[in-house]
């Protein structure tokens, strides 16, 4: 489905992704590890656009994809999170599920004033549809709260809300774990699973939670360095030397 | 006889407050509800003024025009003159981040006044273009005045309304996200350049309106009154003082610092001569402490964002 071929993003003399080559097949959901720095969250950002690679191309459902800008990705079914929630802070939690479907009929400046009817239609429908997504992450009772005074967690899990509001079809989950407790980790996991199996989305995953990784994720890729270091299941990426060495012991113990 | 005289003051400052409503709606449209940094609502307004004033002034010897038509067809005229020129400003500066945008609005704003201070041909230079027909202005002075009043108090209503409707709209939402948000307005598949041009262009349509509102009202144009300190600072101040991203505190904030400028304008003209040079710093100033006063005890405006008035979340307890 994704065909990352020889991927390379370098800031000056430093190469944050280095050469980097893999693939994510249908249906999978791919986790993504590595020490600080290896390159994750940059591979991430130019697997969703943010900003053109310096040399490789990213392949997706076929296509090259490589020129293609962040706006016209999402519309082809490939979205993202952020690691640091970005959400729109001074719009409420129903604002922020309600602006992702693509093409709403109220979206264009005279629609307003020629269509009204239509545009209603619509906004019933998204609003419809946000309502399902709240009630999925338990998220009801914020409906109208600005989306800035929720805490960490509930910002992850408006992340994940807003990937749902429109018909994704590959998610980038950039740490969606980082800073949740464990009662709403559980949750934030299953909630994952189920996307997984009943929506067919196919994932990426980049945590730090090893157990979260261990539960989810077939396969695992380790990066170091800007580029893949192995990839298999969890099992045996964490039993690799190469891996242990990476991480030289920080978290292998708590692996 | 003394409250004739105030009563014309009220409606001669109330003509002022509504035409720098627009100014100001659509500077909410930009910075308020888009997080657009546009410094160059002058340049608009002079644009506006003008295209309005050539299209309706009588002819005359030396200048473009004018073409002594109906004062309606000159005002959509302004509007569709600001947003041309709005188009390939906002094509070219909305790339920039949003304090580099300031400083190019800046530039064309400058740019603009230079040219209309310059061309001869165009807008008869530092002359200005007089005759500029006042619609109902054949009546006595105080029915003038007052049926003006009515015109841009009706002008202003519309205005009001239709940028009220467009801002809760979905377009509106998308704004207000893109403002909040831009990588993650993007990533949401939002052209956000070419949202934030609409917004430009919509805002600035607005300024051009007020700008020929302006000088239908003075029945002249000249480039003294396209003086950056009173057709763009001012306006920043007013939005801010009255709440940016809320429609009625934008058109609040109006009322309330220009009746202050218009008082502090009376109060100064009681200063001896001697001190008449140092009265126009002294309004400045006013002006600008008050604007420090207002960011340092309520940085949010008199009127907030509407959807801000909601307690913070409790944290979820684990």
């Amino acid at each position: 489905m994704l065909e990352v071929d020889q991927l390379v993003m370098s800031y000056g003399g430093f190469r944050a992704v280095d050469n980097c080559s893999l693939s994510v097949t249908e249906g999978s959901i791919t986790g993504l590890i590595g020490p600080n720095g290896a390159g994750k969250t940059t591979l991430f950002n130019l697997v969703a656009g943010a900003f053109p690679p310096s040399s490789g191309r990213i392949r997706y459902l076929g296509e090259d994809i490589t020129g293609l800008s962040t706006d016209r990705r999402f519309h082809l079914g490939l979205v993202r999170t952020f690691q640091i929630p970005h959400e729109f802070h001074r719009l409420t939690v129903m604002e922020n599920l309600m602006m992702v479907p693509p093409h709403q009929a109220g979206e264009t400046l005279l629609a307003n004033w020629l269509t009204f009817g239509k545009v209603r239609r619509n906004e019933e429908e998204v609003r419809q549809r946000a309502e399902e997504t709240l009630a999925f992450l338990e998220l009801e009772h914020v409906a109208e709260e600005r989306a800035g005074n929720l805490s960490g967690g509930q910002k992850k899990l408006l992340e994940l809300g807003r990937t749902m509001m429109t018909d994704a079809r590959l998610v980038l989950l950039d740490e969606p774990a980082a800073g949740v407790n464990r009662t709403l980790l559980r949750k934030l996991e299953e909630k994952i699973a189920i996307l997984n199996k009943e929506r067919g989305y196919t994932f990426i995953l980049i945590e730090h939670d090893m157990e979260m990784i261990e539960k989810l994720c077939h396969p695992v890729i380790c990066m170091a360095e800007g580029r893949v270091l192995i990839e298999g299941d969890f099992a045996t990426v964490r039993a690799d030397e190469r891996v242990l060495e990476a991480y030289l012991g920080e978290t292998v113990g708590a692996a | 006889m003394e409250w004739i005289g105030f009563a014309n003051y009220a409606v001669f400052m109330a003509i002022f407050i509504c035409i720098y409503a627009l100014l100001s709606l659509g500077l909410n449209i930009q910075w308020g509800f888009t997080g657009l940094f546009n410094a160059g609502i002058a340049g608009f307004f002079a644009v506006g003024a003008y295209t309005s004033a050539v299209l309706t002034s009588p002819a005359a010897d030396g200048r473009l025009g004018g073409f002594d038509l109906p004062f309606w067809v000159g005002w959509i005229g302004a509007m569709v003159a600001a947003a041309l020129i709005a188009w390939p400003i906002g094509k070219i500066c909305l790339r920039f981040r949003s304090d580099y945008l300031a400083i190019a609005t800046i530039g064309v704003a400058e740019i603009i006044r230079l040219v209309i201070k310059s061309e001869d041909w165009l807008t008869n230079s530092a002359r200005g273009i007089t005759d500029i027909p006042r619609p109902l202005g054949d009546l006595s002075y105080t029915m003038s005045q007052l049926a003006y009043l009515g015109i841009v108090m009706a002008i202003l209503l519309v205005a009001y309304l239709m940028v009220e409707r467009q801002i809760a709209s979905p377009w509106g939402r998308m704004m207000r996200a893109i403002r909040d948000n831009e990588d993650a307005a993007r990533a949401m598949g939002k052209d956000v350049p070419y949202r934030r041009l609409e917004a430009f262009i919509f805002g600035s349509a607005l300024m051009g309106l007020g700008g020929a509102l302006f000088a239908h009202f003075n029945r002249s144009i000249t480039p003294e009154a396209i003086d950056p300190m009173v057709a763009t600072f001012l306006v920043w101040i007013m939005l801010i003082l009255g709440g940016s991203g809320n429609n009625r505190g934008a058109i609040l904030g109006v009322a309330v610092v220009w009746i202050i400028w218009s008082l502090s304008e009376i109060v100064t003209d009681q200063f001896p001569h001697e001190y008449a040079v140092k009265a126009k710093y002294l309004r400045i100033f006013l002006i600008g402490l008050m604007l420090q006063l207002v960011l340092r005890f309520r940085p949010e405006g008199l009127l907030p964002e509407a959807s801000g008035e909601r307690k913070p979340v409790g944290k979820p307890s684990d």
